[in-house]
C-alpha cells in the first residue's frame, strides 16, 4: 500500500542509504534491511531495552522509532562499538567481570552504558543502576554488569586500560578470582 | 542497497504512511483532512505499542517533532513557560530553566519509563494519551498549565486538569492539535514537586502518582496559594480542589499539610487493580500529599535566596 522510502543515514559513522517501508521500525530496518542484527527483539513495547541505540547521541529503543524517522540522524549500534584497535573498554569490562551469559540483552546493555559514559563519565552507582533501569537480563543477576560498568568509567577516567574490581566493592574481578582459583590448584 | 526480504513478522505494523509536516498550520490541515484515518507522532513510545497491537490502525501517521512551535521550551520570569508539546522529556531535564523553576514537573518526565523512554517521551503525548497514571499531569496540573489546543476552527486554551475526559480520552476534536502547554511565571517563594510511588524502582506505571505547588508568605510563614494533582487514582488525573484550598492562607505546620492530604485522600477515588487496592491507593494518596507538600514548600524556601 504505502510506498518505499529511501533513507539516509549516518550508522556507525558510515553515510548509508537504505529502503523502507513506513511501517518498518528503525529496528527491523536495522536487522532485516542493513542485516545490522546485533540490535535485538525481545519485547517490542520499550519496556526490555533489547533494542537499544544511540540516535543523535541519546540511547532510544529503536523498536519505538520508525524506520523513516532515522532520515538525518546519526546512529550508533553495537556493531560499531568496538574499534579497529580492538574492543570498547566496556566490552573488555563485560567480558573480564563475566557480565554475560547468553548474551541477549547485552548489546543494548552496552549502548546504555555507552551512552551514560558519554553524558557522565562518573557516575554514581546509583546513576549506573538508573541509567541501565531500561534493559533487562534474566541471565546475570545485573550485579556483574552494574561492577563493569563502574570499572569501565574509572578506567576511561583514569585514561589507563587497566583497571580494577570497580567502585562497588573491594576484591578482585570475576576473571581474576579465576586466575587466583587456577593458581592455587596449581601450587597443590 | 539490500530489500526487506520479510514483512516483519506477526508483530508488524498495517501499512502507513508518513507525514512530516513544518508547521502547526500543516498538521493541523493533515488531521482535519483525515480525520479519525490520522493520527500524530511524538516519540512514539505510546502510539507505536498501540499501532503493533492493532489497537488503533489509521491510515496516516504525522510526525509532529519537526514544527519548531512543538519543540521549544521557552521561559522568561516576565512571561513564565512555554513548553512545546513535542519536547522530549530529557530535554526538559537537561535544560537549566526547567530544573531551577520548575523541578516539579521536571521531575516528573525524568521518572517516565526508562533513559530510553525519556529520550523520545513526550509531555504533550503523556497528556493526549489519556491516561489517568500519566505522571507529567499531575506536575502540570500543580503549576495551573493551560493547554494551547490548535484546530481547523481556530485556537482555544484548556486548563490541563479538564483535558482528559475518561481513560484514554481527550478534549481533543477531530482535526485538533496540542501545540504547547502556558505555565505561569514561578512566583517569589514559590515551587513545586511530584513523587510518585511504584513497586519497583524504575519502569513501573504509578500506582499513585502527586503533584504539588506551593507559593510561601514566609513574612507571616503562611502558604499563600498551592495546587494539587493526583495520578492514577480516578479515571483520569485529579485536580484536588479541595486540598489546594485547605493550603491557602494557612500557616505552615504539620496540622496544615495533614488537612489537606485527608481532602485529597477524599478526592480520590481510586480502583482495585493489580498494582494495589483502593484501600491501599488511599493511604498512599495522603502519604505522597504529605511528602510532596512538604517538599514543595523546602524548596520554596530555598528559592528566596537563589532568585
Amino acid at each position: 500500500m504505502a510506498k518505499k522510502v529511501v533513507v539516509e543515514a549516518t550508522i556507525n559513522g558510515e553515510q548509508t542509504e537504505f529502503l523502507c517501508e513506513p511501517r518498518q521500525s528503525l529496528l527491523e530496518a536495522l536487522r532485516d534491511v542493513l542485516e545490522l542484527t546485533g540490535s535485538k527483539e525481545g519485547c517490542l513495547t520499550g519496556d526490555c531495552g533489547a533494542c537499544t541505540v544511540i540516535v543523535d547521541g541519546r540511547p532510544l529503543c529503536s523498536c519505538l522509532m520508525l524506520s523513516v524517522e532515522a532520515q538525518g540522524k546519526t546512529i550508533q549500534t553495537i556493531e560499531g562499538l568496538a574499534q579497529p584497535e580492538g574492543l570498547h573498554v566496556l566490552q573488555q569490562k563485560f567480558l573480564e567481570h563475566a557480565s554475560l551469559q547468553c548474551g541477549i540483552c547485552t548489546p543494548g546493555f552496552l549502548m546504555s552504558a555507552k551512552a551514560l559514559l558519554d553524558h557522565n563519565p562518573k557516575p554514581t552507582e546509583g546513576e549506573i543502576r538508573y541509567a541501565l533501569a531500561g534493559n533487562l537480563c534474566r541471565c546475570t543477576g545485573y550485579d556483574k554488569i552494574v561492577r563493569a560498568v563502574a570499572d569501565a568509567a574509572q578506567t576511561l577516567a583514569s585514561g589507563t586500560r587497566k583497571g580494577s574490581a570497580g567502585r562497588l566493592g573491594s576484591g578482585p574481578s570475576a576473571s581474576e578470582q579465576t586466575e587466583q582459583f587456577l593458581q592455587e590448584q596449581e601450587v597443590k | 542497497m539490500i530489500n526487506s526480504p520479510a514483512p516483519g513478522g506477526l508483530w508488524a505494523l498495517h501499512a502507513i504512511n508518513y507525514e512530516s509536516p513544518k508547521t502547526v498550520d500543516e498538521a493541523v490541515k493533515l488531521l482535519a483532512a483525515h480525520g479519525e484515518q490520522a493520527r500524530p507522532l511524538c516519540g512514539g513510545t505510546d502510539l507505536i505499542i498501540q499501532l503493533r497491537a492493532g489497537v488503533r490502525r489509521p491510515e496516516y501517521v504525522v510526525d509532529i517533532k519537526n514544527i519548531r512551535e512543538m519543540r521549544r521550551i521557552e521561559f522568561s520570569m516576565q512571561h513564565g513557560l512555554r513548553l512545546g508539546a513535542a519536547v522530549p522529556c530529557v530535554e526538559i531535564y537537561e535544560n537549566g530553566d526547567m530544573r531551577k523553576y520548575y523541578p516539579g514537573l521536571t521531575e516528573a518526565a525524568h521518572l517516565i519509563g526508562s533513559l530510553q523512554i525519556q529520550s523520545r517521551a513526550s509531555v504533550g503525548g503523556n497528556l493526549c494519551n489519556g491516561s489517568p497514571a500519566a505522571d507529567t499531569t499531575p506536575a502540570l496540573i500543580a503549576l495551573g498549565a493551560k493547554c494551547r489546543v490548535v484546530g481547523p476552527g481556530g485556537e482555544r486554551l484548556v486548563p490541563v486538569e479538564d483535558f482528559c475526559t475518561a481513560p484514554g480520552r481527550t478534549v481533543l476534536q477531530a482535526g485538533e492539535l496540542l501545540v504547547e502547554f502556558q505555565i505561569p511565571s514561578p512566583a517569589r517563594n514559590s515551587s513545586d514537586a511530584y513523587l510518585r510511588f511504584i513497586p519497583r524502582n524504575e519502569m513501573d506505571i504509578a500506582v499513585v502518582g502527586v503533584g504539588a505547588s506551593v507559593t510561601l508568605d514566609l513574612s507571616d510563614e503562611r502558604i499563600s496559594e498551592a495546587r494539587i494533582g493526583l495520578a492514577a487514582v480516578g479515571p483520569t488525573p485529579i485536580f484536588a480542589r479541595e486540598a489546594s484550598q485547605a493550603l491557602s492562607g494557612k500557616r505552615i505546620s504539620d496540622e496544615t499539610v495533614e488537612r489537606a492530604a485527608q481532602f485529597a485522600i477524599a478526592a480520590a477515588s481510586p480502583i482495585d487493580d493489580m498494582r494495589g487496592t483502593a484501600e491501599f491507593r488511599r493511604h498512599i494518596t495522603g502519604v505522597l500529599t504529605r511528602r510532596t507538600v512538604a517538599k514543595a514548600i523546602e524548596r520554596a524556601r530555598s528559592t528566596q535566596t537563589s532568585r
